[in-house]
């Protein structure tokens, strides 16, 4: 048992680290759910791509660095040490690309994820509908077959789409056989949002910003070259990003480790008095939090590199993860005491991180998902399924 | 002994309670929180008829966290934590139309009539600086200059009251949480069955409940006797309670509790901004610390 990096491994670190500290903008950009926010952002993921900094697991050939898992991880952590600027590609490169790669066709490889790696087109995950929350596989958006024009032809509408105002395209789930039970007929979808028939309507989320959006769909029609995996598949193909959302690409340990010292100078430099004295405890414990994260994640890492797979685990790395980051910056808050309410990058940090125990499955899903299939409880009893 | 409210006191926070509960004052608050203050201020007029401005010179502490708790429950907008609890106090008068007083800024200097300061327990007034923008968008805070002192009563017993009052306005921020939070999960469905019927979710809930009820009888017995003590252990609680029920408020909520436009988000702004208005909740536990140990 060692916790060693190899020679090639801190040759990559150093290297990652370099680039950053040359090129990690000074200043803060504005937030990236602001039309120019999101633009600088944009260039940013350019910036990075050309150096090949942008997607470092993928394959060379698509602007990658067929990075190990251990490596991403490694330039996770330099990339939040070095406060770069959030990944407004976040939910294509985190979420949609594994999928392409296990389950997209080579044509649809080549034509979507070059421009997913430069930023030029910002993908928006589109799952949730106003019914379909955490009982997602009873979604009603439909998927109906247009034989003619070789494609489908989808009705409906789904919401709390992360990115979805300004991004170029999205991809969801639609009930393309509705005599199907549950979870068998939904087929996977990608979509430009300034499709025919496709309305997106931002919405402001508790800091003012449209983080998010609902998207209508009137009569849009896809063709069968935009279907991910087979038509009825798309349960388990969608599948396997929500394990990936919950396990570790969302969310690196190097976000936290991060935040962690950000906090420790905070204490630093906030004067002696209550505030500082009351928060001496949480600073610790954030730090000891994400101390146990980055090592709890080189242990799945392992486990992944002898062919394991993250399965149930995933909800208790999302659990803790969301935990620590509101725990994380109520400290913070408690610190500025006087100054908590004011707009700061903590304030910022704060309000987002109270999402993070809602969205990739609510923590109470997770919670029953880790008693039901981690402590062999009995589940609890639903309600009626359609 | 009879720690309960009298009759004319229930009736008071009835009268309150019917007349906000007609008053559109989400709207209110949104307008305020965008520099509109028309409505904000026809409800401070209508406060201010049934008595509200005046409860801290003419009434009982009591009276004051009655009308506290309702102002809470229901969101309402503007300095009245410093027009109608400190400023009464210290100047031993009701303020005339709106007043406001640095605590360290000045909540909402633009439009009030008089802004104070307090500075080495003088009172000065005090003119309006750089402005700052609060996670509850509807209070608009400045930095204060100093100006000339004026004549001023007890500013401690000031102070007091206004912690006091703050808690009050807590409490009742987080039963309206709650009771939002019933309501909604009640209703909302989820695999078949009302969200409610989870057993995580009634927890959840519950603990909310038990917060808010060991709150409230720390504002009411600080109420009968205010000291540093009694008001920062019932602002402690409050805090304490009400950001418990806006953290569970969120979350049972879902995404839709982390929209802007569902009224939702005027508490949870609201509740974490009063948690540390009128000193935090170090602040406070290491006041009634310095009473109970060590003189
Ligand atoms: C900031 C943010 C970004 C998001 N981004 C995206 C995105 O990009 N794409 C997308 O598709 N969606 C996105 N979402 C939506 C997210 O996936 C949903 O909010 C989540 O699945 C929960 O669904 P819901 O909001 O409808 O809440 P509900 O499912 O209605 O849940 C409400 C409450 O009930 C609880 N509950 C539900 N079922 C049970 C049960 N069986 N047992 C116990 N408790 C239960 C929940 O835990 C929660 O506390 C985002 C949400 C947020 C807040």
């Amino acid at each position: 048992m060692d916790l060693e990096l190899s020679n090639s491994e801190l040759a990559f670190q150093a290297e990652a680290r370099a680039w950053l500290a040359e090129n990690v903008p000074a200043e803060p950009l504005p937030s990236l759910d602001t039309p120019e926010g999101f633009e600088l952002h944009r260039q940013w993921e350019a910036k990075l791509s050309a150096a090949r900094w942008s997607v470092v697991s993928w394959p060379e050939e698509y602007h990658g660095r067929a990075a190990s898992l251990v490596e991403w991880i490694i330039f996770e952590e330099e990339y939040y040490r070095a406060g770069a600027p959030l990944r407004v590609g976040q939910n294509g490169i985190f979420l949609l690309s594994p999928i392409l790669f296990e389950h997209g066709t080579q044509e649809q490889q080549d034509r979507f994820l070059p421009s997913m790696a430069t930023g030029d087109k910002v993908w928006a995950q589109c799952w949730s509908e106003p019914e379909a929350g955490s009982d997602l596989a009873s979604l009603k958006s439909t998927a109906r077959r247009d034989d003619d024009r070789g494609g489908w032809v989808l009705n409906g509408q789904k919401i709390w789409c992360s990115r979805a105002a300004l991004a170029h395209w999205g991809f969801g789930l639609f009930r393309s056989d509705p005599e199907a039970l549950k979870h068998a007929g939904l087929t996977y979808f990608l979509f430009p949002l300034d499709a025919d028939g496709v309305t997106v309507r931002p919405i402001a989320q508790l800091d003012g910003e449209a983080g998010f959006a609902e998207v209508f769909f009137d009569d849009v029609f896809v063709p069968d070259a935009d279907v991910l995996g087979a038509p009825g598949d798309g349960w388990r193909v969608a599948m396997s990003t929500a394990g990936n959302e919950r396990g570790l690409s969302l969310r690196s340990p190097g976000r936290f480790t991060a935040a962690a010292d950000r906090l420790l100078a905070l204490y630093d430099e906030t004067p002696e008095g209550p505030n500082r004295t009351a928060a001496t405890d949480g600073v610790v414990d954030a730090w000891i939090k994400a101390e146990a994260y980055r090592l709890y994640t080189w242990g799945t890492v392992s486990r992944l590199k002898d062919g394991g797979d993250i399965g149930a685990a995933g909800s208790v790395n999302k659990v803790w993860w969301s935990e620590l980051d509101v725990a994380l910056h109520e400290t913070a808050l408690d610190l500025l005491g006087p100054d908590a309410e004011l707009e700061s990058t903590w304030l910022d940090g704060y309000t987002f991180s109270l999402s993070g125990p809602i969205y990739a499955g609510t923590n109470e899903i997770q919670r029953n998902i880790i008693a039901e299939r981690i402590l062999g409880l009995p589940r609890e009893p639903k309600g009626l399924q359609r | 002994m009879r720690f309960e409210l009298t009759t004319d006191q229930r009736d008071f926070a009835a009268s309150l309670e019917s007349l906000l509960a007609a008053a559109d004052t989400v709207a209110a608050a949104r307008a305020w929180a965008d520099g509109d203050h028309d409505a904000g201020l026809k409800l401070w007029q209508r406060l201010a008829e049934q008595g509200v401005t005046m409860l801290a010179t003419e009434a009982t502490p009591v009276e004051v966290c009655i009308a506290f708790e309702a102002l809470g429950r229901h969101a309402v907008p503007g300095p009245w934590v410093e027009s109608a609890a400190y400023l009464p106090v210290a100047l031993g008068r009701e303020v005339e139309g709106i007043g406001t007083v640095a605590a360290p800024r000045a909540l909402d200097a633009d439009i009030a009539d008089e802004v104070y300061v307090a500075v080495d327990s003088a009172l000065h007034t005090a003119t309006a600086g750089a402005a700052y923008v609060s996670v509850d968008r509807s209070r608009h805070l400045f930095d204060v200059t100093p100006g000339g002192t004026v004549e001023h009563g007890d500013l401690a017993a000031a102070y007091d009251l206004a912690v006091l009052a703050t808690a009050a306005q807590l409490l009742g921020a987080g039963e309206r949480v709650l009771a939002d939070a019933v309501t909604y999960v009640k209703q909302r469905k989820q695999f078949g069955r009302e969200i409610g019927s989870y057993q995580a979710i009634k927890h959840h809930l519950a603990d909310v409940r038990i917060a808010l009820d060991f709150a409230r009888p720390l504002v009411f017995g600080a109420a009968l006797d205010p000291t540093p003590r009694s008001v920062s252990a019932a602002k402690v609680a409050c805090a304490d309670a009400a950001y418990l029920a806006s953290r569970t408020g969120l979350q049972v909520h879902g995404a839709i509790g982390y929209t802007q436009e569902f009224d939702l988000s005027v508490w949870i702004t609201r509740i974490r901004a009063l948690v540390t208005a009128w000193g935090t909740p170090a602040e406070h536990r290491a006041r009634i610390l310095s009473t109970l140990v060590g003189a």
